[in-house]
């Protein structure tokens, strides 16, 4: 059951003054922009990022570490750790302006409407309560629920989630849990609520490929059945190829591609996509093929170059990337890259045709 | 390739103390049981299998960082078992997988690679010790001006390629590359690869190559073994290893990993694996893997499997190879 509170229907009375949001999605981010003000300088974390979730949809943000990935979920949450600031943008969950929302306000809203699973199991459970205790804390909090109906509902949650002689397990603490069997805890309790939304923060990176196979096919299922949106946070390509239906590509603060996952597997368009798809090993692969990495590093979050963040490392970079930021290229209605040479081939098409 | 066994190691076993239950009671974590395998000169070998299967210890007691339990280690048909390790540090070398914690934070880049120069006395003035150190870094993609600095001012990557030019410092003929891209970014992830690749074909090296993603082990070796709870239960050239594995653990650890193409994805038929490994304390009785292994039956917690050849080349430790085909 989930308290309507009086804040809601005041935000939604504002709305209207300000900047409009999408109904039909769950969650739209618009021009995020999020510093973090460190004394080396200002870090700009997020520059211009939007995103949507439509509800019931899975989305993967891929990209490589401190490309702002986390950053933009977590503010979603209202979660942006000091000395991180918005400073510009709005983002909308589920009617909610994350923007304007208070403290108390976010705090009805987390692991309620939305909950998160974060990289580390090992670190992410408190290690001197019980397991029954960590779920039972969610339960009560957001819900009218009894002491004993919150444990009915965490025994229920347990035996959800894969856990087997939940009774056990509800006294035991987080050290007499294997990683695999921590993580299916860690989404008991972020699934306690029945959230609109699950983040799901490189659920399996620290896992064994094995145990990574169990976890995602569970976090599938359990979207299934519960309807929930989730957006899954990974750096591997192959786990996004079988979970996402759309796929935001991040590059240093930026979405520099967006689009169905076959799309962007297939027909790939920002450079950096291209790159990422074929500097990785297949499997399937019959005989030795050299791969094709990357070249340079990533880029220096305190001084990023001036235009396109990727241009350094792009084999086919122009003059203008270094100099000008290039806009949004619509490729189809949902699938989207900002890169020059999209606009480039465009120019080219147009003069054509002239000709 | 010469067909020349460089590292061989035979029955080698590295059991580590834990304290146990009670008090006074002693049980020992086999790390490493009974492990037998070659590597033969300018070949690669990779090791795969889940953490705490007793991979990166096989490779810390081939170099005898660790003192073997029991076993035999060879090297250039040398039983270096109970040797004096120096002469031998020149040939065998190892990168770390955290480019992050291997290095030390109080010396520059130019001194972490020097000081092997300096122990095994390979320079014979410090002119010669300085050029040697800038050969080296330029071997690995670094410049010059990266010997001054220190290691916080890398990259994950540049790191990682201080620890591989740390390790050919004294031109070894074999590395143990102990995750070495692990903990590095995808797009990183490829320029390493490659540079192991060139560095082997310019140098001859061999490598043992121990990783737990199997799709960079199989890009970077000519023969793979799968280890589970400390044994080796399949040794296979590695296409004939990702193809036609035999053993129900390869094969379920090579259906699960997710594989980056979205229609083959969907197409792809997994064999996800029950429960967690067991704890290498009380591994259980017979097959290791008989708890987790969809095939097993009274006869495998009784009997060990013995670890056998099933075509040529191909190793297999299962009492039913039979009936998994």
């Amino acid at each position: 059951m989930k308290k309507e509170n009086a804040s809601v229907a005041a935000e939604t009375e504002n709305n209207a003054t300000k900047n409009v949001y999408n109904p039909e999605y769950l969650v739209d981010i618009q021009h995020e922009r999020l510093s973090f003000f460190t004394p080396a300088g200002e870090v700009k974390a997020l520059n211009d990022v939007s995103l949507y979730v439509r509800p019931g949809e899975v989305l993967g943000i891929v990209g490589e570490s401190g490309s702002g990935k986390s950053v933009t979920a977590y503010s979603l949450m209202g979660l942006t750790a000091h000395p991180g600031r918005l400073i510009g943008g709005d983002i909308w969950f589920s009617g909610h302006h994350i923007n304007d929302m208070t403290e108390s306000e976010m705090r009805k809203m987390r692991g309620n409407e939305v909950s998160i699973i974060f990289q580390d199991p090992m670190t992410s459970l408190n290690p001197v309560y019980t397991i029954g205790n960590q779920i039972t804390e969610v339960i009560l909090l957001h819900t009218d629920k009894t002491q004993k109906e919150a444990n009915d509902r965490a025994r229920e949650l347990l035996t959800l989630v894969g856990i087997n002689e939940p009774d056990k397990r509800l006294k035991q603490y987080p050290h007499e849990l294997s990683g695999g069997m921590r993580q299916r805890v860690m989404i008991a309790i972020a699934l306690a609520c029945e959230p609109k939304l699950l983040i799901a923060d490189e659920p399996t990176t620290a896992l064994d490929v094995t145990i990574q196979a169990q976890i995602l096919e569970l976090i599938m299922d359990l979207k299934k059945r519960l309807g929930m949106a989730v957006i899954l946070i990974t750096h591997d390509l192959g786990v996004v190829a079988g979970t996402c239906d759309r796929i935001a590509v991040m590059y240093a603060g930026k979405v520099v591609e967006s689009g169905p996952t076959d799309d962007i597997f297939y027909h790939p368009a920002h450079e950096y996509t291209k790159g990422l798809i074929a500097s990785i090993p297949n499997l399937k692969d019959t005989e030795h093929k050299r791969l094709v990495p990357i070249e340079g590093f990533p880029v220096d979050m305190l001084n990023p170059p001036a235009g396109c963040p990727f241009a350094p490392r792009c084999h086919s970079c122009m003059k203008v990337c270094l100099q000008h930021m290039p806009e949004y290229t619509h490729l189809t209605d949902s699938h989207y890259s900002a890169c020059w040479l999209l606009d480039k081939a465009e120019f080219e098409r147009q003069r054509e045709e002239k000709a | 390739m010469e067909e020349k066994k460089l590292i061989e190691v035979q029955h080698l076993q590295q059991y580590f103390p834990v304290k146990g239950g009670k008090l006074f009671e002693k049980k020992v974590v086999k790390a490493v049981d009974d492990v037998s395998f070659y590597i033969n000169k300018g070949e690669t070998l990779g090791l795969v299998g889940e953490s705490g299967c007793g991979k990166t210890t096989t490779g810390r007691t081939l170099l005898r960082l660790h003192e073997p339990t029991d076993g035999k280690i060879f090297y250039d048909g040398v039983d270096i078992t109970h040797a004096k390790m120096l002469p031998y540090r020149r040939k065998m070398q190892i990168v770390f997988q955290d480019p992050y914690a291997s290095l030390d934070p109080r010396m520059t880049v130019g001194d972490i690679v020097g000081e092997a120069i300096d122990i095994h006395k390979l320079a014979k003035n410090e002119k010669d010790r300085r050029n040697r150190i800038i050969e080296l870094l330029s071997l690995v993609g670094l410049n010059s001006e990266h010997a001054n600095r220190y290691p916080h001012e890398f990259s994950g990557g540049q790191r990682q390629r201080v620890g591989i030019a740390r390790a050919l410092a004294v031109n070894p003929e074999f590395i143990v590359c102990d995750e070495p891209i692990s903990a590095l970014d995808v797009s990183i992830q490829a320029q390493v690869v490659n540079m192991f690749e060139d560095l082997q074909e310019r140098m001859g090296l061999t490598y043992l190559f121990i990783a737990h993603n199997l799709s960079v082990v199989k890009h970077i070796s000519n023969r793979i073994g799968v280890m589970y709870l400390g044994k080796l239960v399949e040794l296979a050239d590695s296409y004939e290893l990702t193809f036609h594995s035999v053993h129900p653990y390869t094969r379920s650890l090579i259906s699960a990993i997710p594989i980056a193409d979205p229609a083959e994805n969907r197409a792809a038929r997994r064999i996800v694996l029950e429960g967690d490994v067991p704890s290498p304390v009380n591994p259980p009785s017979g097959c290791h893997f008989r708890t987790r292994c969809p095939y097993a039956d009274e006869y495998c917690s009784q009997e060990e499997p013995e670890f056998k050849e099933v075509s040529p080349g191909h190793f297999a430790a299962c009492h039913h190879l039979d009936r998994v085909k």
